[in-house]
């Protein structure tokens, strides 16, 4: 039989079981309650504990035994751990009708297992967390197995190309050998994010204090959902928007400034990523603005200051932490960005630091190297780990930073709905 | 008297100007802002709006033995590069199926090719100037028009523009939803009635909650490294199926659910759990009857903003193998499968600029589900907002 069959015949039978657990449950509490005795839950609640019982102990088994072979490799067939699973699954019904007595405080018992389930899914998070470092980390430190670590960092050639050759038993050939040094990369990503910045900080900025300290509540009801439309573009489509309409746009009036500019500039997919981030910025920004309190507006412009200078003086000063906070969150999503530096950018890692130039960022070469045709095992598509690495590392660090500088803040103003 | 009054309100008049200055600035920031936006739906727009239109042309079809061996034989010489070689394939199978229709021969409406199309809506073409002078006479006689693209809303994915659709796309989007979902909402609210009803204050809430605050702003890529080593390479679920893609967003959308629904949860007030509790309800109970459904509309609210979230992402999924070339509508979650948003992204690819159209009508498709995704779980919020 087939597996997918098994396990269907699996579950309905655990099914069926758990019905006749219910039934067979209530019935001998409603049994032993028509006696006279008082018991101490409802006769649905031992029913559920009957449940509980059969099934619970069978799924369980089922999970272990199932871990237990991708984990260890080792040959459980799965018919046999079925089959014991669903023993295992009676026994626990003979046991949870045996504890349907008046003293026994089912209630409880069930509040026990659903604590323990809720506690299994709040879980969950921290396994995905650790997923993501153990993929990274394991699969990064074969790659530097095969290249060392310094000349990953401090190397200022990327060039992949060659590592099939490798694979063939020429990495001698002088002339083929791959080399991954990601300083380009990583410097082609922090010029797309500078420009990114600099269109996103003002413009997103300014915004927040128009719509927080002069706008009035109608413009402010308008303009938050339009930002919010802003932020709900998926990536793919800023990218086609940044490689079809904006690109050929900057070529042209590059060209008018007689200017070379190569239509994968990192311009375009700069500014794109800009705009996309602006709502981020003006949403938190705007959050701490409004979260300064009014005393201290008044308090500046009873001394007389102007509207302009409470907000130059007093306001933004007073939200430094939580702008700064903000801005660093901007930072590390424009780093992580993918689709639009893949759409926009170029391919070729390219060291320069005019922005006219193509050049290529640290995600394009991790789509490249998994998209590619090269094997798994291969340094290319290592080396996609490795990068990945540095980019949870660099994310992470900022993330934190701002968490930081954010709780700083709220401690100053007692605000807590940041 | 150092300074005149004259001084002074000269002072103050150029303060208030800067002041005044400072509004305008920032107005003309917010102002810039919502430009972007326009232009941005403007030529999304007009690129993407003639992918809903399609040429046609009527023409002579003949249905005889040897079309039924060449089917380039069905139509006239002079029009045989103009309609669409997809379809002309289709005959033989069409005359398989029904056999009455041998011998005959009629005029019909058929596809016309990609390159007719593009020269009908004034675009480059490589036709040559004999065929766009058959092309226009045809236009003349009201035998070749622009008529609305049924392929485009029915069909998968074709190398040929003229047949390239956005159905397969459209049910891999549906299916890696539904898995999603499926993951994502129970192990969402579970971990947020935990965190919020349940959990003592100790250093394991603590940090499970620094965690899930920190997975929400994990680049999405990263997911996609984990759904590749984990999901595909570890527990060998198949590449690029809606399974593998469904469970890597689902990983990406529970710290969107989980906030929402701890949002949802604190703004039930206390009185109504002390009632509870006060009638002898257990915490168990307290959640279930009481708490989670009138936190409901919010949770539906972050749910529905989640999943939009997941359904624009294309990143991760890129990085799990779904960008495959899908002709046809996947059967089930575990087949090969790809989504509306790594269609665009495979379109964009496309060096035959009449895919530039495509990729903006898909687009715009894309962005209208979104919309109106989102628009519901406005409506959803103001409906059933309770101020307490």
């Amino acid at each position: 039989m087939q597996t997918n069959q098994l396990l269907l015949l699996f579950s309905g039978v655990l099914l069926l079981l758990g019905l006749i657990a219910f039934f067979m449950g209530r019935a001998k509490a409603a049994r032993v309650r028509s006696t006279g005795t008082s018991m101490y839950a409802q006769p649905d609640q031992y029913a559920w504990f009957t449940v509980l019982a059969t099934a619970g102990p069978a799924v369980l088994v089922g999970a272990l035994g199932s871990f237990v072979m991708l984990l260890l490799g080792a040959e459980i067939p799965t018919l046999y751990l079925l089959a014991g699973s669903l023993v295992v699954s009676c026994v626990g019904l003979m046991i949870g009708m045996n504890r349907v007595r008046p003293d026994f405080h089912a209630r409880q018992a069930i509040e026990r297992v659903i604590r323990f389930i809720l506690a299994g899914a709040a879980l969950i998070s921290i396994f995905t967390t650790f997923g993501i470092l153990f993929s990274i980390i394991s699969e990064a430190v074969r790659f530097f197995q095969m290249h060392s670590f310094w000349g990953f960092i401090t190397g200022t050639t990327w060039n992949p190309g060659a590592s099939f050759l490798e694979a063939a038993g020429r990495a001698d050939d002088a002339a083929s050998a791959a080399q991954f040094g990601s300083v380009p990369l990583f410097a082609g990503t922090f010029m797309i994010t500078l420009i990114a910045m600099l269109v996103a900080i003002p413009v997103g900025l300014m915004s927040a204090i128009y719509m927080s300290e002069f706008a009035p509540a109608k413009v402010r009801t308008l303009a938050k959902p339009v930002l919010e439309v802003l932020a709900g573009i998926p990536t793919v489509v800023y990218g086609f928007f940044a490689a079809i309409t904006v690109a050929p746009v900057i070529v042209t009036i590059a060209g008018a400034l007689g200017l070379e500019a190569s239509f994968n500039n990192a311009l375009a997919p700069g500014i794109v990523m800009g705009i996309m981030i602006i709502p981020f910025i003006s949403s938190l920004s705007d959050d701490v603005i409004n979260a300064v309190p009014d005393s201290m507006r008044q308090g500046a412009l009873a001394l007389g200051m102007t509207r302009g200078e409470t907000i130059k003086h007093v306001v933004v000063p007073a939200a430094l932490p939580g702008i700064i906070s903000a801005s660093l969150l901007a930072v590390s999503r424009a780093l992580g960005e993918t689709m639009i530096v893949v759409m926009a950018a170029g391919m070729r890692p390219n060291l320069t630091a005019n922005p006219l130039e193509d050049m290529t960022t640290v995600t394009v070469r991790i789509v490249a190297a998994l998209t590619g045709d090269q094997e798994f095992e291969s340094a290319e598509t290592l080396s996609a780990f490795a990068l990945g690495l540095v980019l949870f590392v660099v994310t992470l660090t900022l993330n934190l930073v701002s968490v930081i500088m954010i709780r700083r803040f709220r401690e100053k103003y007692r605000v807590n709905n940041l | 008297m150092s300074q005149s009054f004259d001084e002074i309100s000269a002072q103050l008049k150029r303060r208030h100007r800067k002041s005044a200055r400072l509004k305008w600035l920032s107005m003309g920031a917010l102002g810039l802002a919502g430009l972007f936006l326009v232009i941005f739906f403007a030529d999304m727009l007009g690129k993407g709006l003639p992918a809903f239109q399609q040429a046609q042309i009527r023409v002579e079809v003949t249905y005889s033995e040897q079309s039924q061996q060449l089917p380039l034989a069905a139509v006239n010489e002079d029009v045989r590069e103009l309609v669409s070689r997809g379809w002309l394939r289709t005959l033989p199978m069409m005359m398989r199926d029904n056999p009455q229709l041998l011998g005959t021969s009629r005029q019909e409406w058929v596809l016309a090719d990609g390159q007719v199309d593009q020269y009908l809506k004034g675009h480059y073409t490589r036709l040559d100037d004999d065929e766009k002078e058959i092309v226009d006479a045809l236009a003349e006689q009201g035998r070749a028009e622009l008529q609305f693209n049924t392929t485009f809303f029915s069909r998968g994915d074709s190398k040929m523009p003229e047949l390239a659709g956005i159905m397969s796309a459209a049910m891999g989007t549906v299916m890696t939803l539904l898995v999603t979902l499926a993951v994502s909402f129970p192990i969402g609210v579970m971990t947020a009635v935990y965190l919020e009803e349940f959990a003592p204050d100790n250093r394991l809430t603590q940090i499970i909650e620094i965690n899930i605050n920190n997975l929400a702003a994990i680049p999405s890529i990263l997911f996609g490294l984990l759904g590749l080593a984990i999901f595909i390479n570890f527990f060998g679920v198949p590449r690029s199926s809606p399974l593998v893609g469904g469970l890597t967003l689902a990983l990406m959308t529970l710290p969107v659910i989980i906030i929402a629904t701890r949002t949802a949860l604190r703004s039930v007030p206390d009185n109504i759990r002390h009632a509870a509790f006060g009638v002898g309800c257990s915490r168990w109970q307290v959640v279930r009857d009481h708490v989670l459904p009138l936190a409901l509309p919010g949770i539906m609210t972050g749910s529905i903003i989640g999943l939009a979230q997941a359904m624009g992402e294309t990143a991760p999924l890129i990085i799990v193998g779904m960008v495959a070339f899908i002709p046809d509508i996947s059967a089930s979650v575990t087949d090969a499968a790809t989504v509306l948003p790594a269609q665009i992204f495979t379109w964009a690819g496309e060096p035959d600029r009449a895919f530039v159209e495509k990729t903006a009508g898909g687009i715009l498709v894309l962005l209208t589900i979104l919309i109106a995704m989102n628009a519901t779980a406005v409506v959803l919020r103001k409906k059933f907002e309770r101020r307490w």
